[in-house]
C-alpha cells in the first residue's frame, strides 16, 4: 500500500478518519512523551513545524553524531572541600603487606588519581617507589569483587555474615581450631582488634604469613640481644655499606627509606667531597650490585663462607675469636680494610633469611661497633613478622583435622607457599573458609566465602612501620564497589555495633593519646594525626642491648652445580600486583625486560652452553622459562624472578610469566630464595622477550659521563671534558638566540643520585596519562613511557659497571623536533617549554625522526576503547584514574613529556591569584616529586638561585648530547664512583 | 645539426608520415585488445586491489599494521615514496633536459616517459597520505585561512616544501603531457570510426584543428611550460633531499644530497624508461621507431649518471671520515659498512655505481637481455639507496640504547605492491588509450634524420 504523509494535522485527522485501522499510516516522526490526546488537541501549522524541527533535530542528532552526549550534572549541594578543577590532597598510608610508605593521595571530582609521598614522615620521606605509585590503578582493577561471594556466587553480607557468624560459633563449641592467617600486621589498631577476636573466639589461631620472611634475622637478633627484632638501619650514617644479597635499594626491607638514607650519604652538593663507598656481593644482578662501587659475584652456597672470611679478617686485625671457615676464592680484603677504617660508620646486611648468616652478619657488625650508630635495635623496624614455624604449625593442623576453620586475609599461600600442594589438599578437609581478598586470588578460589576487603584508598586504618613512629591511613573515596573492611567484617562477626572508624578513634583516644604531651584535647589531636598522616612519639635513645656471642659456622659452598638464585622485581614484588599493567609493564631497571620473567645467565655460561637470549631452557625437567643474558650474574648460578605466573590475577596479569615459588630453598625451617640446586637443560625452542632497550653498551660516546671520587675532588669537572670542549667551541646558529623573559624551566638530574629505581617512571604515567600498550607492542619498539631509564653496560662482559639515566624530553631551546614540523604542532613556548598541540599533529612523525634522544611517542593504534590493548584505559573502571588536566591523546598523534605543563600552570594561577612571586621549588613535576634519591631539581633558569640553577652551577653539569648544539634545558650531573681510579 | 651518418637514422624502416600517423594511432584504434594487455591489466589491478586493502588497514585499525617503531618512525612508506619520485623523474627530464640540448632521439620516447612521471609521481603522492598519523587531518599542510589563530604551516619545514613541490611537479608535468597530446587525440579524431571515440577524443583535443595559428601557439605553449617545469625537476628532488638533509640524523644530515638525490632521481628514472620501453617497443613491434640507437644513447647516459652516483657514494664516506664525527664515521663504517644492513649498502653500491659500468662494453649496450636485466637491477639498487638512507641512519642514531632495528609488515608490502600495481594499470591504459608517442614531433624529425628513399609524402 502506498504511503500517504500527511501536510498538516487537519489532514492527518482526516487521513486518520478514514483509515483509522492503517497504522502504516502513521507519520514516521513523532515526539515521545506527548500522549495522542495532546497531538490530538488543538495544534497550529505552528506546533507542526516545531514538532518536524525537533524530530528531525532529534534524529540528525541520534544518528549522525558520533560523539555520544554525555550530560554532567553539577552538584545541588556541593560539598565545602569540593571544588570540580581543584584537587584535593588526603594524608594517607601505603601498606601492602610487604612494603610500607606514608602517602599523599591527590583526588579530582572525590577521585583518587595519583599519589605523592607525605614529606611529614620521617620513615618514607618525600619518597615512594614504582609499587605504591601503581597502586592507585588497584582501585580501578577491573578485577575486583563487586560484592561479598559465597560459594563462587554473589550474595550479599547479611546472609554471609549469618553463615560464618554461625559457623564460627558451631566451631568455637567443638572446640576446632580456627586460623586467621593475616600477613604482617603493622596497625596496631588492627592488633588489638584481632586481639578482640581471639578473645571471643579463643579457638582462633592467628598467624602471621609472609611469602618473603626475614625471619632469621629476627632469630639472629633473639639469639645475639635477646630481642627478636628488625632492627631500624642508617645507611646515611655510613661511611662503608656491604651488602650481601640484599636489594635494598629496590626490593629489601624498606626499599624508599634506604634509597633516601643512601643518596644522602653520595650527595655532592655545596662542594661536598665526602661521599659513603658501597660494596654488594651478590648473586643476581641487583639494582643495588648495579649501584655499587665494587661488586663481588658470589654463589649463594658461598655467602656464609665469604662473611665468615670477612669476619675473620676483621677478628684477626682487632684481636677478636677467629672461627674456622671453608676456603673461598672471593677478595674482601678491600672491603675489610675499608670497614676497619670507617668503624662505627660502617653497615653490613644481607638479605638472605638464613640464620647462620645473619649471625655473621650481626657478629661483624658488632666488632665494627656499628650497634647504636647504623644499627639502631632500639626502634626496630615492624615489617616482616611471619614465621614460618608458625604456618607449619598450622598446616599439620589443617592436615591433622585439628582446625576446623581458616579465614585469610591479604595473603595467598595457594600461590606463594612453598607448599601449596600440601595446602590445597588439606584446605579441602576444612569446613569453614573465608577470604577477604579483594580479587578472586587463588586462594580466594577455594574458599566458601569470600568477604572482599576495601582498596587501601577506601579504608581507615593506622600503621607502625617503625616502633614508636605511627602513620594513617584515611578513605579518599567512598567503597567503589559493595566491599567491606577486613576490620570491619571482624567487628561484625564479634557482635560489635561500632564501624571500624570509631574503634580506630577509641583506640587511640585511650592508649596512644594518653601517652603524647604534645596536644590536650583529643579532638586536636586526631584531627593533625589525620592532617599530617603521621605521628611519631619522641624516640627514646635507649641503649642498644648488649651484644652475646655466639658460635659462627659456615657451610662448604658446593661445587660443580648450578644454584637458583631467585629475586624480587622492583615491578612485580610478590605477585600482589600481576594485574596491574602499569607495572607489568615498568622495564626492569637492570634487564630492561617487560611483562615476562626468565633465566638469567651469565654471558660466559650461555657461551658454555651454547645458549641465547630467548632459547628456552627447562628448568628441573618441569618450568620452561626463556634465557636472557644477563652480564654480572655469578658464574654456576641462574636467577629468576618470583612473582609471575599468577592464574588468577584478573585480565591483565593471568598466564604472564611462570611461577617458582616452589623453587625456594627450604633449610632448617626457614624460606629462602637463595640456594636452590637445579638442572636446566636447552630445549629447542625460543620465546620472545620484550626488552626496551636491545643495545647495551655506549659505544664510547659521552652519554653518562663518570669519574671517580679522587679524581672529582682534585678537580669537580672530572669526567666531564666533553662539556669543557664543547663550551669553548664557537656558538654559531642560523636560527636568533632564543631569549626568554620571566621563566625559562629547566631539570637536573643528579646521575650520582639516581639509582635506576624506575619510581619516576610510573609516577609519570599516572599522571601524565601515559598509554600501557602490552608485551608485543613493546617488544616492536613502541611502549609510550615518556620518561624511560636507559641503562648501559661498560661492557657486555662477565663484571660490568651499569649506569643508570631517566631520559625525558630535555626541551631544547634549538630543538630539532621544531622546525621540522611541517604544520607546527610542535613549537616553543615563550618559558622554554617544546609544546605539543596534539590537536595539530597530523602525524608525519619526522619530529620523532629528529629527536636525537628519542622521546617522542606516536599513537600507533589508538589505545583508548580498544579491545586489542585491554588495560585500564578500555574499561569504565580504569579511566577513572585518569588526570583531568592532561589530555588523552587519539591515534595517529605524536606525544612526549611536557616538564608536566599542567603542573607548572596549576601553581603559577595559585601565584597569580595570591598575589605572589612564585617561589622556587613550588612547583616539583611527577618524576621529581616522588623521587626517593632526591635525584631531580625543576625550576627556573633565569633565576640564578634556584636550585635548578645552583645545581647546574658545578663542573659536573652537561647536557646530553650537547655537542648537537640542541641546547637542552634539561641538564645531567656526572656521575662518581667512589673506588679507586 | 643531426648527423645521420656519423650517428644513424633516429627512424628505421623507411617510415612515411603516414606510416607515423598510422603506427601512432592503429593501437588506439583497433577494436580488439591484445590478450596479454587483460593479463596485464588483471595481474596489475590485483596487486592495486591488495593496495587498497593496504590503505583500508592502515587508516582503519592504525600506523601499528606497519613496521615502525619509536626509533624508525620512516619506514617502506618513505623509501617507496622517495624511490617513486626518483622514477617520476624520467619524463620530464627527457622532455626538458633533452629539449634544451637538442637531442632529437628523444622524440619517440618523451611520451611515454612523461605518462610515467604521471602515475610515478600519483604512486609516489599516496605515501606521504597514508603515512600520516591522521590522514583526516592531512589537509592541515595546505596554508588556508583558518580560525585556529596562530597555528598556521611551518615554513621552516621541508616537509611542508614538500607538499608543494610535489603538487607543483604534478600540475606542471600534467599540463606538459597533456598539451603535448593534444595534436594526437586530434589524428584520432579524424581517423576512428567509432562515434564515442571520435567525441571522447574529440573533446579530449580542445578543438584541434592543425592551422598555422594552432601549431604557432603550441608551440610557443610547449615552450614556455617546459622553461617553467625545468627548474620543478630540479627543485622536487632537492627538496626531497632536504628532508633528510635538513634533519640531525647521522647519515642524513649532508649538503650533498639535493644535487645527489636529484641526480639519482635522473638515474632511477631513466632506467625505468629502458625498462618500460624495452617491453614496449617489443610488444607493440615499435622497434623501428624505439630503435637499438635509442637504447643505445640511454645506456650511454646511464653510465655517465653512475659514475656521478659513484662519485658521491664515495664523496660522503669521505665526509664521514673528515668530519672526524664518531656519529658520522659510526653510520659509514660500522653501521652501514658492516652492520645489520650491509648487504642493503653493498647492494646499493654494487647495483648503481658498478653494474652500469659494464655499458662501457658495445656489446653489452647492444645485447638487449643484459641491458633489460641492468635496468632493472638500477631500480632495485635505487631503492635500495633509498633503505640505506632511510633505514641504517634511524635505527642507529645517537643514544645507543635506543637503537632498534625495523621490519616491514605485510600491509605496507601491500600498499608497496598495490602502488607497482596503480603505476602499471595506469601506464596500460594509457597505452591503450593514448597515443603514446608523439607523430607531429616524430614526423618533425623524420627528415632530417632518417634516409627517405621515396618522394611520394603523404602529408597527413
Amino acid at each position: 500500500m502506498e504511503k500517504k504523509y500527511w501536510q498538516s494535522l487537519e489532514v492527518y485527522k482526516e487521513m486518520k478518519k478514514n483509515t483509522a485501522s492503517d497504522k502504516e499510516a502513521m507519520p514516521e516522526f513523532s515526539i515521545d512523551g506527548l500522549d495522542e490526546s495532546e497531538v490530538k488537541g488543538k495544534s497550529s501549522r505552528r506546533d507542526f513545524l516545531k514538532m518536524m524541527g525537533f524530530s528531525v533535530g532529534a534524529v540528525a542528532l541520534v544518528s549522525s553524531c558520533q560523539m555520544p552526549v554525555r550530560k554532567a550534572i553539577p552538584l545541588l549541594n556541593r560539598p565545602q572541600e569540593l571544588i570540580p578543577g581543584v584537587p584535593n590532597y588526603y594524608a594517607s598510608t601505603f601498606y601492602d603487606g610487604d612494603e610500607y610508605c606514608s602517602i599523599l593521595v591527590k583526588t579530582r571530582e572525590s577521585r583518587p588519581i595519583k599519589i605523592e609521598g607525605n614529606d611529614r614522615s620521617p620513615i618514607s620521606q618525600r619518597g615512594t617507589s614504582a609499587r605504591v605509585q601503581a597502586s592507585v590503578l588497584n582501585l580501578y582493577d577491573d578485577a575486583r569483587l563487586k560484592g561479598p561471594v559465597k560459594s563462587g556466587k554473589q550474595n550479599d553480607w547479611k546472609t554471609i555474615d549469618k553463615d560464618i557468624k554461625a559457623k564460627l560459633e558451631t566451631l568455637k563449641t567443638d572446640d576446632k581450631e580456627v586460623i586467621l592467617m593475616t600477613s604482617t600486621i603493622i596497625s596496631p589498631t588492627t592488633r588489638k582488634l584481632i586481639g578482640d577476636f581471639v578473645k571471643s573466639y579463643p579457638n582462633v589461631k592467628w598467624i602471621q604469613y609472609d611469602s618473603l620472611p626475614m625471619s632469621a634475622m629476627r632469630n639472629a637478633n633473639e639469639a645475639n640481644f635477646g630481642k627478636a627484632v628488625i632492627p631500624f638501619y642508617h645507611f646515611e650514617n655510613a661511611d662503608v655499606m656491604v651488602g650481601f644479597n640484599a636489594d635494598f635499594l629496590g626490593t629489601w626491607l624498606m626499599p624508599v627509606t634506604f634509597t633516601r638514607q643512601f643518596s644522602k650519604g653520595r650527595k655532592l652538593k655545596d662542594g661536598q667531597t665526602k661521599m659513603s663507598r658501597l660494596y654488594q656481593f651478590e648473586t643476581n644482578m641487583s639494582l643495588t650490585g648495579s649501584n655499587a662501587d665494587y661488586r663481588y659475584q658470589i654463589k649463594p652456597s658461598e655467602e656464609a663462607a665469604v662473611l665468615l672470611k670477612l669476619y675473620n679478617v676483621l677478628a684477626k686485625k682487632t684481636g677478636n675469636t677467629v672461627f674456622g671457615s671453608p676456603s673461598v676464592k672471593t677478595d674482601v680484603n678491600t672491603a675489610a680494610r675499608d670497614l676497619l677504617k670507617a668503624k662505627g660508620k660502617s653497615l653490613v646486611v644481607s638479605g638472605t633469611n638464613d640464620l647462620q648468616i645473619q649471625l655473621i652478619v650481626n657478629a661483624i657488625n658488632n666488632l665494627l661497633g656499628n650497634y647504636g650508630n647504623t644499627i639502631d635495635l632500639s626502634t626496630p623496624i615492624n615489617l616482616k613478622q611471619g614465621q614460618e614455624s608458625e604456618m607449619m604449625q598450622a598446616m599439620s593442623s589443617i592436615q591433622s583435622g585439628k582446625a576446623g576453620g581458616i579465614l585469610f586475609y591479604n595473603v595467598n599461600p595457594v600461590y606463594d607457599c612453598v607448599h601449596k600442594d600440601n595446602l590445597v589438599k588439606a584446605l579441602k578437609k576444612l569446613p569453614l573458609k573465608v577470604s577477604f581478598a579483594a580479587t578472586m586470588d587463588e586462594t580466594a578460589q577455594l574458599c566458601d566465602y569470600v568477604c572482599p576487603d576495601n582498596n587501601y584508598l577506601e579504608s581507615w586504618n593506622d600503621a607502625e612501620p617503625v616502633q614508636g613512629f605511627y602513620s594513617f591511613a584515611q578513605p579518599t573515596i567512598r567503597p567503589i564497589f559493595d566491599t567491606r573492611q577486613f576490620q570491619d567484617s571482624l567487628l561484625s562477626w564479634l557482635g560489635a555495633e561500632q564501624s571500624f572508624t570509631d574503634y580506630l578513634e577509641k583506640n587511640w583516644e585511650k592508649s596512644l593519646f594518653p601517652k603524647q604531651k604534645d596536644f590536650t584535647s583529643f579532638n586536636k589531636f586526631w584531627f593533625k594525626c589525620k592532617q599530617d598522616g603521621v605521628y611519631s612519639f619522641a624516640a627514646k635513645d635507649g641503649p642498644q642491648p648488649s651484644y652475646k656471642g655466639v658460635r659462627l659456622k659456615a657451610g662448604k659452598p658446593m661445587e660443580n652445580t648450578l644454584e637458583l638464585a631467585l629475586y624480587e622485581k622492583i615491578s612485580m614484588g610478590t605477585g600482589k600486583y600481576a594485574n596491574n599493567p602499569w607495572l607489568q609493564e615498568m622495564p626492569d631497571p637492570v634487564t630492561t625486560a617487560t611483562w615476562d620473567n626468565y633465566v638469567t645467565i651469565s654471558p660466559a655460561f650461555a657461551k658454555m652452553q651454547g645458549l641465547e637470549q630467548e632459547d628456552v631452557v627447562k628448568i628441573n625437567g618441569k618450568l620452561v622459562l626463556p634465557v636472557l643474558i644477563q652480564p654480572g650474574q655469578a658464574e654456576g648460578t641462574i636467577g629468576i624472578a618470583i612473582g609471575y605466573g599468577r592464574n588468577h590475577a584478573g585480565k591483565v596479569g593471568d598466564g604472564v610469566g611462570k611461577s617458582v615459588y616452589g623453587l625456594m630453598n627450604v633449610t632448617n625451617g626457614t624460606k629462602n630464595l637463595l640456594g636452590t640446586v637445579v638442572a636446566m637443560k636447552k630445549t629447542s625452542n625460543t620465546y620472545p622477550l620484550a626488552l626496551t632497550q636491545t643495545h647495551h653498551v655506549m659505544e664510547g660516546r659521552p652519554i653518562v659521563r663518570e669519574t671517580v671520587l679522587g679524581s672529582f675532588i682534585k678537580n669537580p669537572a672530572a669526567g666531564n671534558e666533553e662539556h669543557e670542549k664543547f663550551l669553548k667551541s664557537e656558538d654559531f646558529s642560523l636560527y636568533p638566540e632564543p631569549k626568554f623573559e620571566a621563566f625559562q624551566w629547566g631539570l637536573s638530574i643528579d646521575l650520582n643520585s639516581c639509582t635506576g629505581c624506575s619510581n619516576c617512571l610510573i609516577s609519570c604515567q599516572a599522571e601524565n596519562n601515559v598509554a600501557v600498550v602490552g608485551k608485543d607492542q613493546v617488544k616492536r619498539g613502541r611502549i609510550m613511557h615518556w620518561l624511560r631509564m636507559d641503562r648501559y653496560y661498560s661492557e657486555m662482559d662477565d663484571n660490568p659497571e651499569v649506569f643508570h639515566m631517566p631520559v625525558m624530553c630535555q626541551q631544547c631551546d634549538n630543538a630539532p623536533c621544531e622546525n621540522v614540523c611541517p604544520v607546527a604542532a610542535t613549537t616553543h613556548s615563550d618559558e622554554g617549554l617544546n609544546q605539543m598541540a596534539y590537536n595539530r599533529c597530523i602525524g608525519t612523525r619526522y619530529c620523532m625522526n629528529n629527536c636525537p634522544y628519542k622521546v617522542r611517542r606516536f599513537n600507533w593504534y589508538e589505545y583508548v576503547n580498544n579491545n586489542s590493548f585491554d588495560y585500564n584505559m578500555n574499561s569504565e573502571l580504569g579511566k577513572l584514574v585518569l588526570n583531568p588536566d592532561v589530555t588523552v591523546r587519539q591515534r595517529g598523534v605524536v606525544e612526549k613529556c611536557t616538564f608536566c605543563v599542567q603542573r607548572i600552570q596549576e601553581k603559577k594561577l595559585e601565584a597569580k591569584a595570591d598575589n605572589r612571586e612564585l617561589r622556587d621549588g613550588e612547583i616539583l613535576t611527577a618524576c621529581q616529586q616522588s623521587c626517593p634519591a632526591d635525584a631531580i631539581q625543576f625550576g627556573n633558569l633565569l633565576d640564578k638561585k634556584s636550585a635548578v640553577s645552583k645545581s647546574n652551577d658545578t663542573g659536573r653539569m652537561y647536557h646530553l648530547l650537547e655537542s648537537l648544539h640542541t641546547l637542552p634545558s634539561t641538564s645531567y650531573l656526572t656521575k662518581v664512583r667512589n673506588k679507586e681510579a | 645539426m643531426y648527423n645521420i651518418k656519423a650517428r644513424g637514422v633516429l627512424i628505421e624502416g623507411n617510415k612515411r608520415y603516414h606510416d607515423i600517423t598510422r603506427d601512432v594511432t592503429n593501437p588506439l584504434l583497433s577494436k580488439t585488445t591484445p590478450t596479454w594487455w587483460w593479463i596485464a591489466a588483471f595481474i596489475s589491478s590485483a596487486m592495486l586491489v591488495w593496495g587498497i586493502w593496504g590503505f583500508y588497514n592502515t587508516i582503519v585499525v592504525g600506523t601499528g599494521t606497519w613496521g615502525l617503531n619509536n626509533s624508525v618512525s620512516w619506514g617502506w612508506a618513505i623509501i617507496n615514496f622517495v624511490w617513486w619520485i626518483g622514477i617520476g623523474h624520467a619524463g620530464t627530464a627527457f622532455s626538458i633536459f633533452l629539449l634544451v640540448l637538442h637531442q632529437k632521439w628523444r622524440t619517440s620516447i618523451n611520451r611515454a616517459a612523461e605518462a610515467m612521471t604521471i602515475f610515478a609521481v600519483m604512486a609516489a603522492g599516496m605515501f606521504p597520505l597514508i603515512h600520516m598519523g591522521r590522514i583526516w587531518d592531512g589537509f592541515f599542510v595546505f596554508p588556508y585561512p583558518n580560525t585556529r589563530g596562530p597555528l598556521w604551516d611551518n615554513f621552516n619545514s621541508p616537509l611542508f616544501w614538500d607538499v608543494m613541490a610535489i603538487s607543483t611537479y604534478l600540475t606542471a608535468s600534467f599540463l606538459f603531457w597533456y598539451v603535448g597530446m593534444m595534436p594526437d587525440f586530434a589524428s584520432i579524431r579524424e581517423r576512428t570510426v567509432s562515434k564515442i571515440k571520435k567525441r571522447i577524443y574529440g573533446i579530449l583535443s580542445f578543438g584541434w584543428l592543425g592551422s598555422a595559428r594552432g601549431w604557432l601557439r603550441f608551440e610557443s605553449a610547449a615552450l614556455l611550460m617546459g622553461g617553467l617545469t625545468a627548474p620543478l625537476v630540479v627543485s622536487v628532488h632537492s627538496i626531497v633531499a632536504m628532508d633528510f638533509a635538513a634533519g640531525v640524523v647521522p647519515g642524513w644530515h649532508s649538503t650533498i644530497f639535493p644535487p645527489f638525490f636529484v641526480v639519482g632521481a635522473i638515474f632511477s628514472g631513466f632506467a625505468m624508461v629502458l625498462t618500460m620501453m624495452i617491453i614496449v617497443r617489443k610488444v607493440y613491434k615499435y622497434e623501428e621507431y624505439v630503435t637499438q640507437r635509442h637504447l643505445d644513447a640511454i645506456a650511454r647516459v646511464l653510465t655517465f649518471v653512475s659514475l656521478i652516483m659513484g662519485v658521491a657514494y664515495i664523496s660522503e664516506i669521505f665526509v664521514a671520515w673528515y668530519s672526524d664525527s664518531p656519529y658520522e664515521m659510526f653510520v659509514f663504517f660500522k653501521n652501514r659498512a658492516v652492520g645489520e644492513y650491509s648487504f642493503e649498502f653493498w647492494a646499493m653500491i654494487i647495483f648503481n655505481a658498478i653494474v652500469p659500468q659494464l655499458f662501457w662494453f658495445k656489446k653489452i649496450r647492444k645485447n638487449i637481455t643484459i641491458v633489460f636485466i641492468i635496468s632493472i637491477l638500477i631500480n632495485i639498487g635505487m631503492w635500495y639507496e633509498r633503505f640505506v638512507i632511510v633505514i641504517t641512519s634511524l635505527s642507529k642514531t645517537w643514544l645507543p640504547s635506543t637503537w632498534h632495528g625495523y621490519s616491514p609488515t605485510i600491509t605496507e608490502i601491500a600498499i608497496y605492491v598495490g602502488t607497482i600495481g596503480f603505476f602499471v594499470f595506469g601506464i596500460l591504459l594509457f597505452l591503450r588509450f593514448l597515443p603514446m608517442m608523439a607523430s607531429s614531433e616524430l614526423k618533425g624529425i623524420l627528415k632530417e634524420t632518417s634516409i627517405v628513399t621515396e618522394n611520394t609524402e603523404n602529408h597527413e
